[in-house]
């Protein structure tokens, strides 16, 4: 028999549900899964004995019928979403000791649900990065490999082990942050699908903030249809995060399979670039004609201010992480380095405790909020914001989705970009105005290019329309038959 | 505009974060290449218009709770990530001589 890991999550839901295996089985599998495959890095914590246990008391509630909807099911986490008694460090030395006293809402909802924490994700440093190699705990490796080159590569940022885990079939599905596109690059660059939801859509609260109108949680898997599962699982009205929504939260899952018949999908010009690879041209002209045949409408829009997008996103962000980096002091919490002066103390701790792009951040932070700047950049910034808010406004009057591809490349190869910052900010290029926007955007797999690597299919949506998503991404994933990983060239034997 | 070595050790000190005569170095070069990059904001004409904060809150209010105690009571769980502490307090150096 198939190792159980290798199911999906509505696969190993259904087959817990059906009773054809045991919860305790099922977690067994993922935890060897997990142990055999430390060479990827993807784990900064495993909780191996939280999840056994766990899994016993869901085998009891099955059995009694009392089961939730992820009653069961292995969900790896993100280090970025605080966990009650679970060591909790944003891959960042400042809180390398740092346990939370609470839960985070998002995950407080999955355990409320059923599902079982299998451990703590690596990422980028406070999710600051799009290659996961900014983690104090080391860079987590793509489980995919080029077909005649098998350097490592990195699985994309800042979600990297939360990506490279599912992809690698270590948990059913996991939990990712996305601030700038930082669930959807590395979910195309593993060949999973992540959702970013529209901003208030899940509650920020007890996830450790980076940028906070920009922050969002979602859920990355193997297929659509999981992703809808799960996120429907994640949301919930907080009452602890002032832009919660009180939307009513819809069945996703329902919206997987339907059709998407009359519906207009835009293609927004300004996303094709000067110099954009003929494969990511192919692939997104694969995706329109997917669509047609499915009976959608393509329609040319122009999104005018796009190429301000990026610029206009790496003043905003830098400049809240700034101020939301300030409580790291070394007075409460985390790493401190003792002085007997108080501000030397402070600046022993941050400089000794953050990595160094963590700190360019916060002095271009620091620096665009700064007297005599605040006009000229943090305040252009919000305006520029405005007009790409605008575009999309008056477009999502046009149109129901927009179809764009996830990133301009494939996943590249570790310390390819690391000592250029900008050349790395680059590739968030088509995933940073959805969070501007504060739109939902998924990435799915669509195919591969020519050394076998994953490329995925961005969809926008408008807002708190994540069912049309899920509904156009289930037609991309069903057309493009995309296959899995086959080779676990990682595995310890 | 371009960011001067007194610029950054300015910012350093605002930001708290001491930086060696290197990083400061490699910090300007790296800021000066970010905000030539991020000066095509100047391009766009924003003479009418308003910022934009957040985009929550347009079709919905933020929420706001009465101001009452909810929870507390939890000084030993709070003060247990404190990397000094006594008798249930932060210990920080001396601030007032």
């Amino acid at each position: 028999m198939a190792k159980l890991n290798e199911l999906c999550l509505h696969e190993a839901r259904d087959g817990l549900k059906n009773k054809s295996f045991s919860s305790r089985e099922l977690i067994t599998d993922h935890i060897d899964m997990m142990e055999s495959s430390r060479s990827l890095n993807a784990f900064i914590t495993e909780t191996p004995e939280i999840a056994l246990k766990s899994a016993d008391s869901s085998d009891e509630k099955i059995s009694k019928n009392t089961n939730g909807p992820l009653e069961g099911l292995p969900i790896g986490v993100k280090d970025m979403f605080c966990t009650k008694g679970v060591l909790t460090t944003a891959s960042s030395k400042m809180l390398s000791n740092f346990i939370p006293p609470y839960e985070s809402t998002v995950t407080n909802n999955l355990w409320d649900n059923g599902a079982i924490l299998l451990g703590k994700l690596n990422n980028d440093e406070f999710a600051m990065g799009s290659s996961n190699e900014t983690s104090f705990y080391g860079p987590v490796i793509n489980p995919w490999i080029k077909n005649n080159d098998k350097s490592p590569l990195v699985p994309g940022g800042s979600s990297g082990g939360s990506a490279a885990s599912v992809a690698a079939h270590i948990g059913v599905g996991s939990l990712g942050t996305d601030t700038g596109g930082s669930i959807r690059q590395p979910a195309a660059f593993t060949g999973s699908v992540g959702l970013k939801p529209t901003y208030g859509r899940c509650s920020r609260w007890g996830i450790i903030a980076f940028a906070s109108s920009l922050d969002q949680a979602g859920p990355i898997t193997r297929n659509v249809k999981d992703n809808s599962i799960l996120l429907e699982s994640m949301c919930s009205h907080d009452l602890k995060d002032t832009t919660s929504s009180s939307k009513e939260i819809p069945n996703f899952e329902k919206a997987v399979g339907k059709s998407i018949k009359g519906l207009k999908v835009g293609i927004p010009l300004e996303f094709i670039q000067d110099g954009m690879s003929d494969e990511i041209l192919k692939m997104w002209e694969n995706g329109k004609e997917w669509l047609k045949k499915s009976g959608a409408e393509i329609v040319d829009v122009s999104l005018p201010h796009t190429k301000y997008a990026l610029p206009c996103y790496y003043i905003i962000a830098p400049a809240e992480a700034s101020s939301n980096l300030a409580r790291y002091d070394g007075v409460r919490f985390g790493h401190s380095v003792s002085s007997d002066d108080i501000n030397n103390m402070y600046e022993l701790t941050r400089s000794d405790g953050f990595g160094e792009e963590v700190k360019r951040r916060i002095m271009m932070g620091t620096y665009v909020l700064s007297s005599g700047y605040y006009d000229a950049y943090y305040l252009k910034a919000q305006k520029v914001r405005s007009l790409i808010s605008n575009d999309y406004n008056e477009v999502f009057n046009k149109v129901d989705v927009l179809l764009t591809p996830s990133t301009p490349n494939s996943a590249f190869a570790i310390n390819e970009k690391y000592d250029d910052p900008l050349s790395m900010y680059l590739n968030d290029v088509f995933t940073v105005p959805a969070n501007l926007a504060g739109l939902p955007a998924i990435s799915v797999p669509s195919s591969k290019d020519k050394n076998g690597l994953p490329l995925g299919l961005q969809l926008i949506g408008k807002p708190f329309d994540e069912e049309t998503l899920y509904s156009f991404a289930n037609i991309i994933e069903e057309s493009s038959s995309f296959e899995s990983i086959d080779n676990k060239w990682w595995l310890q034997k | 505009m371009s960011v001067t070595i007194d610029n950054v050790k300015k910012i350093a000190k605002l930001s708290k974060i001491s930086l060696s005569d290197d990083e400061v170095k490699s910090f300007l070069t790296d800021l000066n290449k970010i905000i030539d990059w991020v000066d095509q904001l100047t391009d766009v004409d924003t003479d009418k218009v308003s910022p934009t904060f957040s985009s929550f809150g347009l079709e919905e209010d933020t929420n706001q709770r009465n101001d009452v105690i909810k929870d507390g009571g939890c000084r030993d769980a709070i003060i247990s990530n404190a990397p000094n502490s006594e008798d249930g307090f932060f210990l920080v150096p001396k601030v007032i001589d």
